[in-house]
């Protein structure tokens, strides 16, 4: 076996935080091996970046030694970075240069001669597939071309290490397929090693080897099967007809002895706690009809586990609770012949749709699909070029103070104040939407037990870990109570965890009759969703409930697709058809 | 007031205030810029180094000499023995002016005849030489009466009695530092408000802020106020210090200085809300204000008078609101002003203040992405 | 990998600084604010000075009192009615003057008592009231050496008329060099070119660097092999030619559109120019390295370059007048070296000490500049 390509040992860092030391890595010692994908997973805070930094050398450790391809970093920095690739979690592309020009920079950087550029050019263009784009400004690309640009910069001239931190954040299921095809292209081709951060546990899945980080310690460093090993025979899913999945993962999720539920397809998937033996006829005791069937465990189901048995809490279910008036069914959102121009460009092209009361309504697609676009109009924000549109019977555009009262808006990007502490953004909610005196403190007080925020109550909002940035911003929207919540992407780049929570608590609402609007990059999130679209610019390809959608991915060789599958196929499709 | 508003407005002031950069922003710039201003920005000579090339040596000369050296304004550095040695002293900077007395100087002046003076100035900086000569005039004007009076020459018919109103010493001090009440408070207030609007666009929050029920003329007083308090503040931190530090005389009635530092207030926040609506980002925002403020000072009558500029240029300044205070704040220092004298300065300021915020409400509404 | 070991070190350096220039020129020549600052800002601050501000005063309004016409006081107005300086109105009486002047309808009340003809034909000293609004005390300052004029000139004609020639006892000759007209001007538009070259220089260069930071490009930029020296000259050479573009178009604005004269040699001005533009640049890279993020170096740019160039440099308020503790502060600012090498070339031609002196001065601050920039910069997100 070759010697590792990336080692640390004993390394620690750590970083001063508003006057407090916080240590990021706390004696971490791993050893990546050559010619193969190791992935790098955890949850938010649990080190990863700083830990690639360290890799590309621009951090310095406080103490530890780090040996990349058998230099030691600290020795000699340039040496190290002429030789890895490093995408940072933002890659900083040149938005006003254009695509051809940033690949000239970077291979002007990183001494590619002029006679083999060519040849390289053309193969990371063929391979991004973006060819036709070469004299587009890097900052007029889609956040996918922008992120595959990013990588064909990195590989401009092939590292022998590629550094890759959570590439394929905010990316869709489309381009992120494309972003891995390359990197494993680079790693079969020119044996590459490649060290990846990430997000989505589908992908840690596919790598050769895991290494779990968990506040800045190393949890483990196997194979991903190796992970799921020792939760064989505590896996099960189950469908009871009748009963919604969202339905039964809210109920299934509080029982002591369940470690995990999760709603997969039109399913519902458990991992039991080691011991516990479940029986539906107590699970469910008003439906004696209900079947527990046993699944292979997933590396998912590893990882929540393993997390979850280190934490060694169970959490609460979250409580929350809202006040709706009207009756379920009614029709809150209506959207006919929805557009938006911008000059010339159509980034949304007459779309119509209608959300009945209690109902979570998906909106998917690629990036630059016109989600936000939609949102944005549903919310006033923008005004609607035709078409007509109205959210509990007003257009938000036109109406007045009391018809936005009503609605709750959680934008794609954290949007609360950032140098306010937790508490005084949530304060200044509560006064925004005409909350006072008993009410505004009980509301308070809400949302700082319901969403765990309370440790952090006097701490800067900028400060906050992600997980808890969006559970701020989701507390904040909820401040009044509304009836109608729009969540533009709420779970973006929160760890597996966080997106459990999230979704328990908008479960609980949809049930309490509260109406979402929500988008997402998690194809398998869309499950939870009543009925969802997916649009590609600008336009609706397809509408109906999950399980309708996915059907129509259905083939011989795929009789179950997901619903991830079902999306590529339907973009794919279309862009066979144009 | 509404409480929305007021939780608004507290908002924007825990938001600027918390951050130790903004902090830094309101009060670093401010303090070096008054302390600079105060005392490097004045046109009064003091020192200017002279040279005297005396080829005469006799007592009247040295009378004449006497009377310079010993002025505040004037500090003899060189004496010249030739007149070749005249060009590199003011070529170099070292003396910025030379006296010429010639051979027969005082034996002219004892027959009775009229003794020239030959002065030699530097003009590259032509205010200077301006004022130098203009010192040396005076000096000159009262050895003249005095040689006249001691030696029985008569006497010119008519003499000038010169007397300056408000400022007896034309100590420009007093000309410049309230002056610097209008620049900072100025300055300050369009920082803070022409980035607010921009900040939030910038981190995404405005967004948040327009889907509650805040109504756009709303979050416009929520933001308006902020840049009020602070301006008000800080316009009121610089006349204590014009007034105890630099001992500025306050002779007209503060309630006059006000009203008209609130009326400029509304149009200072007016235009940095408009510039702050436009803009998309904080360099924007910045860049913005910037351009706003150097023509709005050097148009303003801040440091060289409005007369003094072409006409086309004057009516420029009609729309300068920094125009029409430091006429208000100059006119309630040093001349005594009361409301009265200065209605024709506040109503412009109430004109251009109620324009700018209605604009600033409109693009609120309409530039909303 | 195999050919890329072909290029030589050096050859691979050259490349890098190349790739470095060319993205930064090409980002300069995309971002319309460069090129605002670069050629619109000059275009702007040219003409409100050279426009806008003057220090010399035109058709001053004067408030005439005359408590007795005759032929004596004819004279003595017509002197002022005809001197281009004054613009002056008759009042009726000293109490209506007095109300104009505090209303600020005019700047100065000449005021001749009823007595002034018979006190003048007695031969005594008659007397010439001034009162001027010293408010503006430059200004004040100013009108009363015109009024100064007006009066001697009177005099002058008076006495000779009169058959008396006038003689004082001592009669001042001046000669005004390299300005003779003393056009504020000539004096103050020499010196703007200081003030442009340091928005470039430093403001720019600041905020540009800062951006950097602030959009993640330099995290990707700081993992290639790229040196921190190769960094700071590919930062440096585009904006050099850009502040030179600059100082060359307020030149040539200065010298055919405000008819400033250039008296120096081009190559004296030239060399100057790209020496300040160093120091310039190198305090724009400083304030980049030091804040890391655009908003607070476009506020230490403001405070620390823009403004002393403004007011510290000599270029609008002598530095002789400043109290000694401030005269010591302006040897700090580089806008001060430049200055003064500029009004010398413009309006008095060559004058090598002051050149050099001033040279030397700037070649001392930019070597410790260039120093600081070196040990600050380093390749580390610390």
């Amino acid at each position: 076996m070759a010697a590792a390509a990336l080692t640390l040992d004993g390394v620690r860092k750590g970083f001063t935080r508003g006057g407090r030391r916080v240590s990021a890595l706390d004696g971490v010692s791993i050893a990546v091996r050559p010619g193969r994908v190791t992935g790098l997973i955890g949850p938010d805070g649990a080190g990863k970046t700083t830990l690639m930094r360290l890799a590309a050398g621009i951090l310095g450790p406080d103490a530890g030694r780090i040996e990349v391809l058998g230099i030691d970093v600290a020795e000699d920095p340039l040496a190290v970075q002429s030789a890895v690739g490093y995408m940072p979690q933002r890659f900083g592309l040149y938005e006003d240069l254009s695509v051809q020009e940033n690949l000239d920079l970077y291979a002007d950087l990183q001494g590619v001669p002029r006679a083999a550029r060519r040849a390289r050019y053309d193969e990371l263009m063929r391979m991004t597939g973006l060819a036709p784009f070469t004299r587009r400004l890097a900052g007029r690309l889609s956040g996918g071309m922008k992120q595959k640009l990013g990588l064909a910069c990195t590989l401009v001239r092939p590292p022998r290490l590629l550094l890759l931190d959570e590439p394929t954040v905010g990316v869709d299921p489309v381009s992120r397929r494309e972003l891995w095809a390359i990197v494993y292209a680079q790693v079969r081709e020119a044996g590459m090693t490649v060290l990846l951060s990430t997000a989505y546990l589908d992908e840690a899945a596919r790598c050769a080897e895991v290494i779990l980080l968990h506040q800045g310690r190393v949890l483990g460093q196997e194979a991903p099967a190796a992970f799921s090993g020792p939760l064989a025979g505590r896996t099960f899913e189950m469908r009871v007809e009748g009963i919604p999945a969202r339905r039964l993962q809210a109920r299934l999720a509080d029982v002591a002895g369940i470690v995990d539920a999760l709603v997969a397809g039109d399913r519902v998937r458990i991992v039991t706690a080691p011991g516990f033996v479940p029986d539906p006829a107590r699970l469910l005791p008003d439906h004696p009809e209900a079947r527990l069937q046993p699944v292979p465990p997933d590396f998912e189901d590893a990882f929540i586990a393993r997390l979850k048995d280190h934490d060694g809490h169970h959490r609460p279910p979250p409580q929350v609770t809202v006040k709706v008036s009207g009756s379920a069914g009614d029709e809150v959102i209506r959207v006919e012949g929805l557009e938006r121009r911008f000059g010339d460009f159509r980034a949304v092209k007459g779309i119509s749709f209608r959300v009945r009361r209690g109902e979570i309504f998906g909106l998917l697609g690629a990036n630059g699909a016109g989600k936000t676009t939609t949102f944005r109009m549903l919310c006033g924000l923008l005004p609607a070029s035709g078409g007509e549109l109205a959210v509990a019977g007003h257009d938000l555009r036109r109406s007045g103070a009391q018809a936005r009262a009503r609605i709750g808006y959680m934008a794609q990007r954290f949007s609360l104040y950032a140098n306010l502490t937790v508490m005084q953004n949530l304060a200044f909610f509560a006064a925004a939407y005409g909350l006072r005196r008993q009410r505004r403190r009980e509301r308070l007080r809400w949302a700082l037990e319901g969403f765990e925020l309370g440790a952090y109550r006097d701490v800067n909002a900028g400060l906050l870990p992600l997980g808890y940035k969006q559970r701020l911003a989701f507390a904040a929207a909820l401040m009044h109570q509304p009836e109608i919540l729009f969540l533009d992407e709420p779970t973006s780049g929160v760890d597996p965890l966080a997106r459990r929570e999230f979704w328990a608590r908008t479960n609980a609402l949809a049930e309490a009759g509260v109406t979402a609007l929500v988008t997402t990059h998690f194809m398998e999130e869309a499950n939870y969703c009543d009925r969802l679209v997916i649009m590609a610019e600008g336009e609706i390809l397809a509408a109906g409930r999950p399980y309708e959608i996915r059907q129509r991915a259905r083939t011989v060789e795929n009789p179950e697709p997901t619903m991830e599958d079902a999306f590529i196929a339907l973009v794919q499709g279309r862009e066979a058809a144009s | 007031m509404p409480w929305h508003i007021l939780a608004l407005a507290l908002k924007e002031f825990r938001a600027l205030l918390r951050d130790p950069r903004s902090r830094i922003v309101l009060i670093g710039p401010p303090i070096a810029q008054l302390i600079v201003f105060g005392y490097a920005a004045t046109f009064d000579l003091n020192h200017v180094p002279v040279a005297i090339y005396d080829e005469d040596a006799g007592g009247a000369g040295r009378e004449l000499i006497a009377r310079v050296a010993g002025s505040p304004h004037f500090e003899v550095v060189a004496r010249l023995t030739r007149e070749a040695g005249i060009a590199p002293l003011i070529d170099d900077k070292a003396v910025l002016l030379v006296l010429h007395l010639g051979p027969r100087f005082s034996a002219d002046l004892q027959r009775g005849a009229s003794a020239p003076l030959q002065a030699i100035l530097d003009g590259r900086n032509s205010n200077t030489a301006m004022l130098a000569l203009s010192y040396l005039r005076t000096i000159l004007l009262d050895f003249n009466r005095d040689w006249a009076a001691r030696h029985g020459r008569p006497a010119p018919p008519a003499v000038l009695q010169m007397r300056a109103w408000y400022n007896a010493d034309l100590d420009s001090h007093w000309f410049i530092i309230p002056g610097i009440v209008g620049l900072l408070t100025l300055v300050v207030t369009l920082v803070v408000t022409a980035l607010s609007v921009a900040r939030e666009r910038e981190q995404g929050t405005f967004d948040q802020l327009l889907v509650t029920p805040l109504r756009p003329v709303e979050i416009l007083i929520g933001k308006a106020l902020p840049g009020m308090v602070i301006g008000t503040l800080e316009a009121t931190f610089i006349i204590v210090l014009a007034v105890l530090w630099f001992g500025i005389p306050l002779r007209g009635d503060p309630g006059a200085l006000y009203a008209g530092l609130s009326l400029f207030l509304l149009s200072a926040v007016g235009i940095g809300l408009m510039i702050s609506a436009i803009a998309v980002t904080q360099q924007q925002a910045v860049l913005g204000a910037f351009l706003f403020l150097v023509p709005a000072v050097i148009l303003s009558g801040f440091a060289t008078p409005i007369a003094n500029m072409p006409e086309v240029v004057q009516w420029i300044t009609y729309l300068d609101p920094l125009r029409y205070f430091l006429i208000v704040v100059r006119g309630v220092f040093l001349e005594g002003d009361g409301y009265a004298l200065l209605l024709d300065q506040y109503w412009p300021m109430a004109i251009i203040g109620g324009l700018s915020l209605a604009t600033a409400g409109w693009l609120f509404r309409h530039r909303m992405y | 990998m195999k050919k890329t070991s072909d290029l030589s070190r050096a050859a691979r350096g050259r490349m890098r600084l190349r790739g470095m220039i060319r993205k930064e020129s090409i980002q300069i020549m995309r971002d319309p604010s460069s090129i605002a600052i670069a050629f619109v800002l000059p275009v702007v601050l040219l003409f409100l000075f050279g426009y806008g501000v003057s220090l010399d005063a035109r058709a001053i309004p004067l408030g005439l009192v005359i408590e007795q016409p005759d032929a004596a006081t004819a004279g003595l107005a017509g002197a002022f009615e005809r001197s281009e300086y004054f613009a002056p109105r008759r009042f009726g009486g000293i109490q209506e003057a007095r109300q104009a002047l505090a209303e600020r309808r005019i700047d100065a009340i000449l005021w001749l008592r009823n007595d002034f003809a018979r006190r003048l034909l007695s031969g005594g000293e008659a007397p010439i009231a001034v009162l001027a609004n010293g408010v503006d005390a430059n200004q004040a300052r100013i009108t009363e050496g015109y009024v100064q004029g007006a009066w001697l000139a009177w005099l002058g004609r008076y006495a000779a008329a009169h058959g008396r020639p006038l003689a004082p006892p001592v009669a001042l000759h001046h000669r005004v060099w390299f300005n003779a007209a003393l056009i504020s001007r000539d004096f103050l538009v020499p010196g703007l070119v200081a003030i442009i070259m340091t928005l470039i220089g430093s403001m720019l260069t600041a905020m540009v660097v800062a951006r950097e930071w602030d959009r993640g490009t330099m995290e990707a930029m700081m993992v290639t092999p790229l040196r921190i020296r190769e960094v700071i000259v590919g930062k440096l050479v585009p904006y050099f030619v850009l502040g030179m573009g600059g100082m060359v178009f307020t030149v040539v604005l200065a010298v055919y559109q405000f008819d400033v004269p250039l008296r120096g040699s081009l190559w004296a001005l030239g060399a100057a120019s790209a020496l300040f533009m160093l120091v310039a640049l190198a305090v724009g890279l400083l304030i980049s390295i030091v804040s890391r993020n655009q908003f607070v170096a476009g506020q230490i740019a403001i405070v620390v370059t823009f403004l002393p160039a403004f007011i510290l440099s000599g270029f609008i308020f002598d530095i002789h007048s400043m109290p000694q503790a401030i005269q010591i502060l302006t040897h700090v600012v580089p806008a001060r070296y430049f200055v003064a090498i500029l009004q010398s070339l413009f309006l008095a031609g060559d004058v090598w000490p002051v050149y050099w002196a001033n040279m030397g001065a700037m070649a001392l601050m930019l070597a410790v500049l260039m120093a600081l920039v070196r040990r600050k910069a380093h390749k580390r997100l610390e």
